[in-house]
């Protein structure tokens, strides 16, 4: 009896396999020296762009001449070889990859870290370096070694105050930041069933912070209803009775608002505990929570209300924003005072808009608070929508309100 | 494959924004994230990484996958890296850009005198021999050749 891991991978834990790629994609950051190496490899021509995509998040829209000129050259190189482009202000590549092209089953790849993110659609998706990507686009298929996996076991409902991001937060403090190295998480049990498609992908997408190579859900009827809204037919995946290395287990309903304090990922506290720390900045949005379901969440939070602190808002992508305009919650976010900036990584990895100064405190619904990660002396809080939400109000870390 | 250095020693979890932060990425020329490469964690070290061998804890390398951080260590003259644990993306990064990735547990002291040898598959800190992980024949390949790019010129 297989993981999904080892189905999808098609052998045993351990085992070293070459296998074609279904989907291969990098950004504006990893893409220029994906093309790069190509250049280095002397590849001409790419079998399969089919199969590629170039989508601009990190530094969008350009911020300096040399930024601009690069993304132009790249953005050049995507139609000469026939490679799908989503350009600036088109979102997050996992978001995009999350919308209607990554189903159950497939194999992804990302030149980003978290690419494991698209393993809430129970696909195959990690992330690799721009060497290894442009070898996969030579050739179409790149070596795996068949991942031991995990189980994150949920139980219960998320109540009170509780998101999906706060189980993240309570399984990445769990396992630690290296406790799955190497390994796949597979997200199991009752509990995974009421979890959101918007709540399985930031489960997912935090899987690399405790050093894991692919956090997977089985497809079941959320995936398949999710992916119906894109126009895509998928079938659910049924778990097979196998050996995993270590269970975690986690009580949904035991979860409470946590944050995760600099400089450490692993380091969660209560909100509780540290709530009163004071703010210069909040952040809602990135690859974890940037989301139509975190934007809706934080609106609920700060209508009617103003803001005490400088909060930026970046939708994940096109989609989420046109959601949320359609839906009303961009109205109350902008109303509230808030700053809402166009789809994409935003200040996420502290390139260009939203830099922390010397000592400044940001309290993000990221998925790193590494040192300087927004800016050199800045410190970074990790927290959920709601929580940012409640904060962002206070301008201190508070603990919100059930709903 | 072998390599000789005196050991820069570096603690667990040392990841991608301190091996090359993020404010530096958005150039090619890879002479800037040599000379910036670990700027955050000690302003010194970028100057002592030419000919050394870097001894980290575990975890190694954990964070985005920003082939730049391996490149930096590469371009600043780093022989190798020895560290317990690799996280996976740097471990397969320096495989492709020729930088020697050794999963061994060694006692460093800052300065010792590091030599490895990965077809024997050891690592010694002034004489002290420790196993290392031996790595697959087709990554040895790729580190001989210099990298992913220059084996598959070579394959071709
Ligand atoms: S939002 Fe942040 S973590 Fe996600 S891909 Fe962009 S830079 Fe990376």
């Amino acid at each position: 009896m297989s993981t999904l891991s080892e189905r999808i991978l098609g052998a045993p834990a351990g085992a070293y396999v070459d296998r074609e790629v279904d989907i291969a994609f990098a950004h504006d950051g990893t893409g220029l020296l994906t093309r790069e190496a190509l250049r280095e490899m002397e590849v001409e021509r790419l079998p399969h762009p089919e199969r590629l995509r170039l989508i601009f998040d990190h530094i969008v829209p350009a911020n300096t001449g040399m930024t601009a000129t690069l993304q132009a050259e790249l953005r050049e190189y995507a139609r000469s070889s026939g490679i799908e482009l989503s350009d600036a202000g088109g979102g997050i590549c996992h978001q995009v990859m999350s919308e209607g092209v990554v189903r159950p089953g497939m194999i992804a790849v990302g030149a980003d870290s978290h690419t494991c993110t698209l393993g809430a659609l129970g696909a195959f998706a990690t992330g690799m370096g721009a060497t290894d990507m442009a070898a996969i686009w030579a050739s179409g298929a790149t070596w795996f070694r068949v991942p031991e996996t995990i189980a994150v076991r949920l139980s219960g409902r998320l109540d009170g105050a509780a998101e999906p991001k706060d189980v993240a937060l309570a399984y990445v403090a769990k396992l630690g930041m290296e406790g799955a190295t190497y390994r796949a998480l597979e997200f199991v049990g009752d509990g995974a069933a009421g979890i959101s498609m918007d709540g399985r992908l930031t489960l997912s997408n935090m899987a690399v912070e405790t050093g894991a190579k692919a956090g997977i859900f089985y497809a079941d009827g959320v995936t398949v209803r999710y992916l119906a809204e894109y126009g895509v037919t998928a079938s659910p995946q049924t778990p097979e009775d196998c050996r995993y290395e270590r269970e975690v287990d986690i009580d949904l309903s035991g979860i409470v608002p946590l944050v995760a304090v600099p400089p450490r990922v692993d380091t969660v506290r209560e909100a509780e505990e540290v709530a009163g720390t004071h703010l210069d900045q909040v952040l809602v949005g990135t690859c974890t929570n940037g989301r139509y379901d975190d934007l809706a969440q934080f609106a609920r939070v700060v209508r009617g209300k103003r803001v005490a602190v400088r909060t930026l808002v970046v939708p994940a992508s096109r989609a989420v924003l046109a959601r949320a305009i359609a839906s009303g919650v961009l109205a109350d976010i902008v109303d509230a005072g808030c700053m809402v900036m166009p789809p994409g990584c935003g200040p996420c990895l502290g390139a260009h808009a939203g830099v922390l100064g010397e000592g400044e405190v940001c309290l993000s619904t990221a998925n790193r608070n590494f040192k300087n990660r927004m800016g050199v002396g800045g410190d970074i809080y990790l927290s959920s929508a709601a929580t940012a939400a409640a904060s962002a109000l206070a301008g201190e870390i508070a603990v919100p309100e059930a709903v | 494959m072998q390599g000789v250095g005196p050991a820069v020693c570096l603690g667990n979890d040392i990841d991608t924004d301190v091996i090359i932060a993020g404010r530096y990425l958005r150039t090619k020329d890879r002479s800037v994230w040599a000379e910036h490469a670990f700027e955050d964690l000690d302003p010194t070290l970028a100057g002592r990484l030419s000919g050394a061998i870097i001894v980290a804890g575990k975890n190694m390398g954990c964070g985005s996958s920003r082939e730049q951080a391996v490149v930096a260590l590469r371009e600043a003259g780093v022989v190798g890296v020895v560290a317990p644990s690799f996280a996976r993306i740097f471990f397969r990064n320096a495989i492709n850009v020729g930088l020697p990735a050794i999963e061994a547990e060694v006692v460093c002291t800052d300065g010792a005198h590091v030599a490895f040898d990965l077809d024997a598959g050891w690592v010694e800190v002034d004489g002290e021999r420790y196993p290392a992980r031996p790595l697959s024949e087709k990554m040895v390949a790729i580190l001989r050749a210099g990298g992913l790019a220059p084996y598959w010129r070579s394959c071709r």
